[in-house]
């Protein structure tokens, strides 16, 4: 195998890896900082299943929310595995023909 | 049947399965003891997590919290979930791909140094014995309050349940009877839930029952009712909050990097067989605790509501049983200050000082007498609040197995963290201070040995710490998580994301973050409690949010250090660049 090409190869995984972490705490930080905490005031005016709207996410949406980022993450961690892996097998594969 | 018998019966036959757990799955080597020899089924795994991560905190004291603190109570939420999220994403399946035993293994590897190793077996163990001190409270609660056994009685019983199966099974033994425990305990949790949503607002399902309608016909929901008779009463509204916004920002941050922090859980990610699993694992953990956190605010509206009800401006004869068998372990009081007869309760302290002190001699309606002095307000009520998850069947008037049930669950949550909390105390002894560090040549026979007998002394000093609890535990728990924010997790975290940290940079950073939020919370809650204002705290946070600021100091100090210090060594090198590459 190609060194400096399996090299790139880690490192366009890393740098997806990344990315999503990004995207995924960047919602985690708006739903639990952000609505719960610093806009709280301003959602509770909103009224949803008869909660106030900032009141329902510091006790309970923001938890629904972390579960549902927690699972997207494993789902799209898996697929960007399988790519990278699958890519690495096939030209492992190539190589030995 | 009496409530105490089926106590009994729900407590012993609980007792019997764990017994039964142990047997079956005894450890047979390290990797046994360690980690269940990293074959438990995510699922399962996400249950044992579950039960060690809720303790008697979460499941006796958190609903309580929150329903005297309304909305200002989401700090602890937010937090212990919130921090599931940093776990999975940003260590979970790093610490799992490394794959070694412990938490102090990786920063001892990582920032190859010993001094680095020994200095997180230091946080390790000063996070893990202060917190499970408050686990063998839970227990004396319970056991004192539901059997009438002496405290000392209840926590040599529970002792002696853990010892079996801690030291025998281990990390093995540990997680099956982790999966037993969570099933009681969140049935035991929920069943009084639904059955009061049901009661109060014929919705069963708690989480949306204290949004709704009461279903006296009055036309106004569980949470309108509670902010106005709050207000009657003299309390700020349920739904409002009062502390500042900073505050609150930095309290729930520091519960969150801390949750990431805490070794005991981290430690669970160690058991699974793939990485992908350890991510899995991490989001069924999740859900299985945000089953019981989302039930618990529902809870706290709801006792906070029936506890007015049925105590303010009640004769002290009519009051309810539950009210005096509470009152007499000492956990209410009632001071009847306009000499009537009848309780008031209201906004402000009841006492002088806060916590009662009994006399031997009663009333003139049957009370118990106090020494403390009035206060000037007009609240004649002392409840702590730890009673309310315990005493809500008690106080909606459900039938005794609900009771029994309860008892059983909140003993099963304190057993299971307390057991996982040993684990990670003994094997940071048997294999990093022990096999990693000062006895290298022994065999793993041998360190087997002694990660048992480190879990029996440990096993020892959490039951002494349960009979003669320091008088500061309640107030200790909390900080946990507080120095594993400012100490272990900024450690895990730079060592995997960041390559050019030094072993210099990590511990100066571990030591800057620890010693900082200890010595901040040491002087605002034991040497000078009375500055414990906010006027006095730095950037307006109070010592329950300072991990925060250790943790940004940490990172800092751990950044600033390492771009000065000699680079790392290229095997280090090679070690963050394999746990960057897809799992094979």
């Amino acid at each position: 195998m190609n060194d400096e090409e399996s090299c790139s190869q880690a490192e366009s995984y890393w740098k997806a890896n990344v990315w999503l972490l990004i995207k995924l705490l960047a919602v985690w930080g708006f739903v639990s900082f952000g609505c719960s905490i610093i806009l709280v005031d301003y959602l509770d005016q909103f009224s949803f299943f008869g909660f106030k709207l900032g009141f329902w996410f510091s006790q309970q949406g923001a938890i629904l929310v972390f579960i549902c980022l927690i699972f997207l993450y494993t789902k799209r961690m898996n697929t960007l595995d399988r790519k990278f892996t699958s890519r690495e097998s096939k030209r492992d594969s190539e190589e030995q023909f | 049947m009496t409530t105490q018998t089926l106590t009994f019966l729900f407590i012993g036959s609980s007792f019997a399965l764990y017994i039964a757990i142990a047997i079956w799955s005894r450890a047979g080597s390290t990797r046994d003891f360690y980690v269940a020899g990293e074959g438990v089924n995510p699922i399962a795994n996400g249950m044992a997590t579950a039960a060690d991560w809720m303790s008697a905190a979460s499941f006796i004291s958190m609903a309580g919290i929150i329903a005297f603190l309304g909305r200002d109570g989401s700090v602890y939420l937010l937090g212990w979930t919130g921090g599931y999220v940093l776990l999975a994403l940003l260590l979970a399946p790093y610490l799992r791909k490394f794959g070694r035993y412990t938490v102090p293994d990786f920063i001892g590897e990582r920032y190859y140094s010993r001094t680095a190793r020994l200095v997180a077996v230091l946080c390790l163990i000063f996070v893990s014995f202060t917190y499970v001190a408050g686990q063998m409270r839970g227990v004396g609660i319970v056991f004192s309050r539901f059997l009438e056994v002496e405290v000392t009685t209840g926590v040599i019983i529970g002792m002696a349940i853990v010892f079996m199966y801690a030291v025998l099974g281990g990390m093995k033994g540990i997680t099956y009877t982790q999966v037993a425990q969570y099933c009681v305990l969140i049935f035991a949790y929920l069943v009084p839930a639904i059955f009061i949503s049901l009661m109060v607002t014929n919705n069963p399902v708690p989480q949306l029952g204290f949004g709704s309608e009461l279903n006296d016909g009055s036309n106004v929901s569980v949470l309108q009712k509670l902010d106005s008779v709050l207000t009657d009463l003299g309390f700020s509204p349920y739904t409002e909050g009062q502390k500042s916004t900073v505050d609150v920002l930095a309290i729930t941050a520091a519960l969150m990097f801390g949750t990431a922090g805490l070794p005991h859980v981290l430690v669970r990610f160690f058991t699974v067989p793939k990485v992908s699993d350890a991510r899995l694992s991490a989001g069924y953990a999740l859900v299985f605790i945000a089953i019981l956190y989302t039930t618990a605010p529902a809870v706290a509206a709801f006792a906070r509501l029936n506890f007015v009800d049925t105590i303010h401006e009640t004769p002290y004869e009519n009051a309810p049983s539950w009210f005096s068998q509470w009152e007499s372990i000492g956990l209410v009081a009632w001071k009847d200050k306009n000499n009537d007869g009848v309780m008031q309760y209201g906004a402000g302290h009841a006492l002088e000082p806060q916590r009662p002190k009994f006399s031997d001699e009663r009333g003139p309606s049957g009370q118990r007498l106090l020494e403390n002095s009035p206060s000037v307000s007009n609240n004649e009520i002392y409840i702590d609040r730890d009673i309310i998850v315990l005493a809500n069947p008690e106080i909606a008037g459900l039938p005794s197995w609900v009771i029994a049930l309860v008892a059983a669950g909140g003993v099963a949550a304190a057993l299971s963290t307390a057991a996982g909390l040993l684990l990670v105390i003994s094997s940071a002894v048997s294999h990093d201070l022990l096999k990693k560090t000062f006895m290298p040549k022994i065999n793993d026979r041998q360190e087997l040995f002694c990660a048992r007998i480190a879990a029996a002394i440990a096993v020892f000093v959490a039951g002494l710490f349960g009979i003669y609890p320091p008088a500061f535990v309640a107030q200790v728990v909390a900080f946990a998580f507080g120095l594993a924010a400012a100490s272990i997790f900024p450690a895990l975290f730079l060592g995997i994301f960041v390559k050019s940290i030094t072993r210099e940079g990590a511990v100066t950073g571990m030591l800057a973050g620890l010693l900082f939020t200890f010595f901040y919370i040491v002087f605002f809650k034991f040497i000078e409690p009375s500055q414990n204002i906010p006027a006095n705290w730095i950037f307006g946070i109070s010592p329950e949010g300072i991990g925060t600021i250790g943790m940004i100091l940490n990172i800092t100090a751990t950044i600033t250090v390492s771009r000065f210090t000699p680079k790392p060594p290229k095997n280090v090198g090679k070690i963050i660049k394999e746990l960057r590459l897809p799992p094979s």
